[in-house]
């Protein structure tokens, strides 16, 4: 079931006088009970989408377009009240850096207190009794006396906890996670991404948005993975399928040049170029400078345009058929 | 392609001060010159009596109105404002001159020397300057030369701290070990290469304080302990007004306008040194 | 806690050291105090007995000794004209002074805060300009000129207050408030002023980190965000910026008590200081460095208290 459809969704970022789109009409899905993976370089507009999605957009940007159902809301035109209502408690989000994602003067037990007692109107004991409880499921030790921690007593592990266990804590259907793990020891990341996966999808089957620019992390832990570059979504499907047998250029060339843990031999392929920068986007296909394959009908506005290969699959290049 | 650094042209630069700092600096150019120039813009002497217009409103002979001794309001603001600019440039400057080498020093040779030179200027910091100021001029006696020296001193251990502060951020920087590796002598690193680099939240000091002495300088005079009469005072005129405060309300409001426009200015002024500074200091690097 | 310690630990010597500062400054005052209380009437033999009195034939570090223990001992020397216990004066004014104080400083925190806030929220908003008015013009004007034209225009003009004299809260509490309004709100502008620019400056700062997004993605109402989280982590620079301005507001009570004919420390010391009345300004000053050292004190614990990173050192 449908959780979350995104149509033709642009957000533009004023610099300079102009209004420019960071992101550029992208549409994709999520279900239930799935974790769909949002994969790209920096600068692509991933974290844009998530904060597009919360309207958590700073003032240099506006949403420019496009719609994001979630039963029978569209996020991107509701009202403030509403959306209040559904932020925390509907809809869950966690972001990258764990040091500065809590406020520093306050307890971490009565962050996710006062979460509750905003969405849940549960009084301070069931409120305690209630945090305490979701320590413990985010595998954090000795919850008791760590509700009364300060988030500088804890490790950037354990705030990360901290920072799902407040996302969850009203049995949210969506979780919107940005860049997660980037900010954390490898060993810990994988705990953190199981956990992802155990508490949103195996124990409440909510869909997850997992927003990251490391392929490992899309590999290990996400059922669906889109490709996104310079705004636009490259490629859709299950990720056995892209990561298998992918059809687009880009995807191409960032799985080889992902290091694999083999022996290197040489330099390690890379992608040869620069992403645009926001106001100098090439027409049509903004891979286009960067393609071995590029063509004069790659500049045709267009070019760039989702073209289905098979239910839950997509791809948009115009010469994917010829690659 | 390297792009070319160019030092940002002086029109550009003064143009991005914003119209705060220019109005400030305007406002003390302004200010400056009608003080200096009071005998020529004025009716000349701030004493001249004439007891024919005892009391008289603003009006085309007297543009600010007469106080009870009939002298020229308008006269007696400039001469004030003389005192006050006075009081202002030269305490500051006393406190410079001696804050200055003071916090310098502190910042950059720290251990014994910094406790030595910082527990009396913390003590003298435990006292509300005003209350010094007051204790002072009662002890030593009112005249402008003493009161500029007096409030000077007062502000000193401010300035050595704001000093110190600065030299203490640049301890350990790059260009100050190298210029001690090639050989550079203490006082050498401390003359060329701390202090340009550190004087900067000193001048903003400075400005601030410059406001603040004018208003010592008044609110002294005002209660007595300040500059005594013949000498104008703006802080004397306010509190001579205040007698005739009900009739002759303009006895009262010019010279405190005179007081704010002057604080005002270098309020403005201290506010726009870091603006000035930065992208000078950018272009240069 | 450990910068409270450390704090707590320089108190006696800085307490010491206004004491010392306190001495030493008007035993340097030229004149001799003998000759200011005996005046015309001045003889040798009635000046040696007046200098024996005061111990002035002491070597000087065993005056100030003396000196030191008579004022831990409670006696801070009488008032040269009229014999007074300085003590007694003191505990008479010190109300007045402090009742000033802190009136200005509950008010320059109920408008400034607030302000300071809103401005923070919308910037190049209505709060936003006249937050930079007040921070500029409240520095700029002169309190005690302030305090004229207050009279002026609520005063004389209005009559709507007294423009001078003190009502104890014992005899008539709406009084003692009338009396106490236009001193207020003199002494609030500056501090106000101050206030304001802080408060703007330190919520700007906090509004702009990441802990807030998460707050409004976790769904937590405005009011909240702001007045619970912003505030409190706002708080420890307007804390302490407070703790420094205090020393304003104490010396600026000094001047408005004189414009408002208030009865306070303040006023005592400027007239004792025009009288030469040594004893009495000296006792005036320590009370005033007290007041001030302590509050800087209550400060810093109340920083400690606010910022849970002290306990770790940092």
């Amino acid at each position: 079931m449908t959780l979350l459809r995104v149509t033709g969704l642009r957000t533009e970022f004023r610099a300079g006088g102009a209004w420019h789109a960071a992101v550029d009409g992208i549409d994709f899905e999520l279900r239930q009970g799935e974790i769909l993976g949002l994969v790209g370089e920096s600068g692509c507009g991933k974290s844009t989408v998530a904060n597009s999605l919360m309207r958590l957009l700073p003032g240099t940007a506006r949403i420019g377009g496009g719609t994001a159902q979630f039963g029978d809301d569209d996020l991107l035109a509701l009202d403030e009240v509403r959306l209040r209502s559904l932020r925390g408690s509907a809809i869950g989000m966690i972001f990258q850096d764990p040091m500065t994602a809590l406020d520093p003067v306050f307890r971490v037990g009565l962050q996710i207190e006062e979460t509750l007692k905003q969405h849940l109107g549960l009084v301070p004991a069931a409120a305690r009794q209630r945090a305490e409880e979701l320590m413990r499921s985010v595998g954090i030790p000795a919850p008791a006396e760590r509700l009364r921690a300060y988030p500088h007593q804890l490790s950037g592990g354990m705030r990360q906890r901290v920072a799902l266990a407040i996302a969850i804590c009203c049995n949210p259907r969506l979780l919107i996670a940005d860049e997660p793990t980037t900010a954390l020891d490898v060993t810990i990341q994988a705990q953190v991404l199981e956990l992802i996966r155990t508490l949103l999808v195996a124990e409440r089957g909510a869909g997850v948005l997992l927003i990251t620019h490391d392929l490992g992390v899309v590999a290990r832990v996400c059922d669906r993975v889109a490709v996104m570059y310079a705004g636009r979504i490259v490629e859709t499907g299950a990720v056995t399928d892209v990561f298998g047998a992918p059809r687009h250029p880009y995807t191409r060339a960032l799985l080889q040049a992902a290091p694999t843990g083999e022996v290197p031999r040489g330099q390690l392929p890379t992608i040869p170029g620069r992403v645009p920068v926001l106001a100098a986007r090439p027409t049509g296909c903004s891979f286009r400078p960067r393609c071995a394959h590029a063509e004069a009908v790659c500049a045709v506005p267009g070019a760039a345009d989702p073209i289905p290969l098979g239910p839950d699959r997509e791809v948009a290049c115009v010469r994917h058929a010829a690659l | 392609m390297t792009a070319e650094l160019q030092r940002p042209s002086l029109r550009r630069r003064l143009a991005s001060l914003g119209r705060g700092t220019v109005a400030g600096t305007g406002l003390i150019v302004v200010l400056l010159l009608a003080a200096l120039f009071a005998p020529w813009l004025s009716q000349g002497s701030p004493e001249a009596m004439d007891f024919s217009a005892v009391l008289v409103g603003p009006s085309s002979a007297h543009p600010l109105g007469t106080d009870n001794f009939g002298r020229d309001v308008l006269t007696r603001v400039l001469f004030g404002l003389r005192v006050s600019m006075a009081a202002a440039v030269g305490s500051v400057a006393v406190a410079m001159l001696a804050g200055v080498p003071l916090g310098l020093v502190a910042g950059y040779r720290r251990g014994w020397i910094d406790a030595v030179i910082m527990r009396p200027a913390d003590v003298i910091l435990s006292f509300p300057a005003i209350v010094l100021v007051i204790a002072l001029a009662g002890a030593f006696g009112q005249n402008l030369g003493l009161m500029i020296v007096t409030i000077g001193f007062v502000y000193t251990p401010i300035v050595v701290r704001v000093m110190r502060g600065a030299a203490l951020e640049l301890d350990g920087a790059l260009f100050v070990e190298g210029a001690r590796a090639r050989g550079a002598s203490h006082l050498r690193v401390m003359l060329r290469h701390v202090l340009p680099n550190a004087i900067a939240p000193v001048l903003v000091q400075a400005s601030a304080l410059m406001g603040v002495a004018i208003l010592m300088e008044a609110a002294l005079s005002f209660i007595g302990l300040g500059v005594q009469p013949p000498t104008p005072s703006l802080g004397l005129m306010l509190s001579d007004g205040r007698s005739y405060m009900g009739q002759a309300p303009w006895l009262v409001v010019a010279p405190g306008v005179g007081i704010m426009l002057a604080v005002l200015g270098f309020n403005l002024l201290g506010d726009g040194i870091p603006r000035l500074l930065d992208p000078a200091r950018r272009a240069r690097a | 806690m450990r910068a409270v310690a450390h704090r707590l630990a320089l108190l006696v010597p800085t307490l010491f050291g206004a004491s010392l500062v306190v001495f030493v400054m008007l035993r340097l005052v030229p004149g001799d105090p003998a000759q200011v209380i005996m005046g015309l009437r001045a003889t040798p033999e009635g000046l040696a007995v007046i200098r024996r009195d005061l111990g002035l034939d002491l070597p000087i570090h065993l005056q100030y000794v003396t000196w030191l223990g008579n004022l831990l001992s409670g006696d801070l020397g009488q008032d040269y004209r009229s014999n007074v216990a300085v003590t007694t004066l003191l505990a008479v004014r010190l109300p007045v002074t402090l009742q000033l104080t802190l009136m200005s400083l509950a008010l320059a925190v109920a408008v400034a805060v607030p302000l300071g806030l809103r401005a923070a929220m919308r910037p190049g908003g209505f709060a936003d300009r006249t937050a930079s008015i007040v921070g500029l013009v409240g520095i700029s004007i002169p309190d005690f000129w302030l305090g004229i034209m207050l009279i002026l225009a609520f005063s004389l003009g209005l009559g709507l207050f007294p423009s001078s004299g003190y009502v104890p809260f014992s005899h008539s509490p709406v009084d003692n408030l009338r009396s106490f309004v236009l001193p207020s709100l003199t002494l609030t502008a500056g501090l106000a002023a101050v206030l304001v620019r802080v408060t703007r400056a330190a919520a700007a700062e906090v509004l702009a980190r990441d802990f807030v997004r998460f707050l409004r993605a976790k769904g937590l109402n405005e009011r909240a965000v702001i007045y619970v989280h912003v505030l409190r982590n706002a708080g420890m620079p307007i804390v302490t910026v407070i703790g420094l301005q205090f020393g304003y507001l104490l010396g600026g009570a000094v001047i408005v008590e004189q414009v408002f004919g208030l009865p306070g420390v303040g006023s005592l010391i400027v007239n004792a200081a025009l009288e030469r009345n040594y004893p009495v300004v000296q006792a005036g000053m320590l009370v005033v460095a007290i007041l001030f050292i302590f509050v800087n004190l209550v400060t810093d614990m109340l920083y400690a208290v606010l910022n849970p990173r002290m306990g770790a050192g940092r």
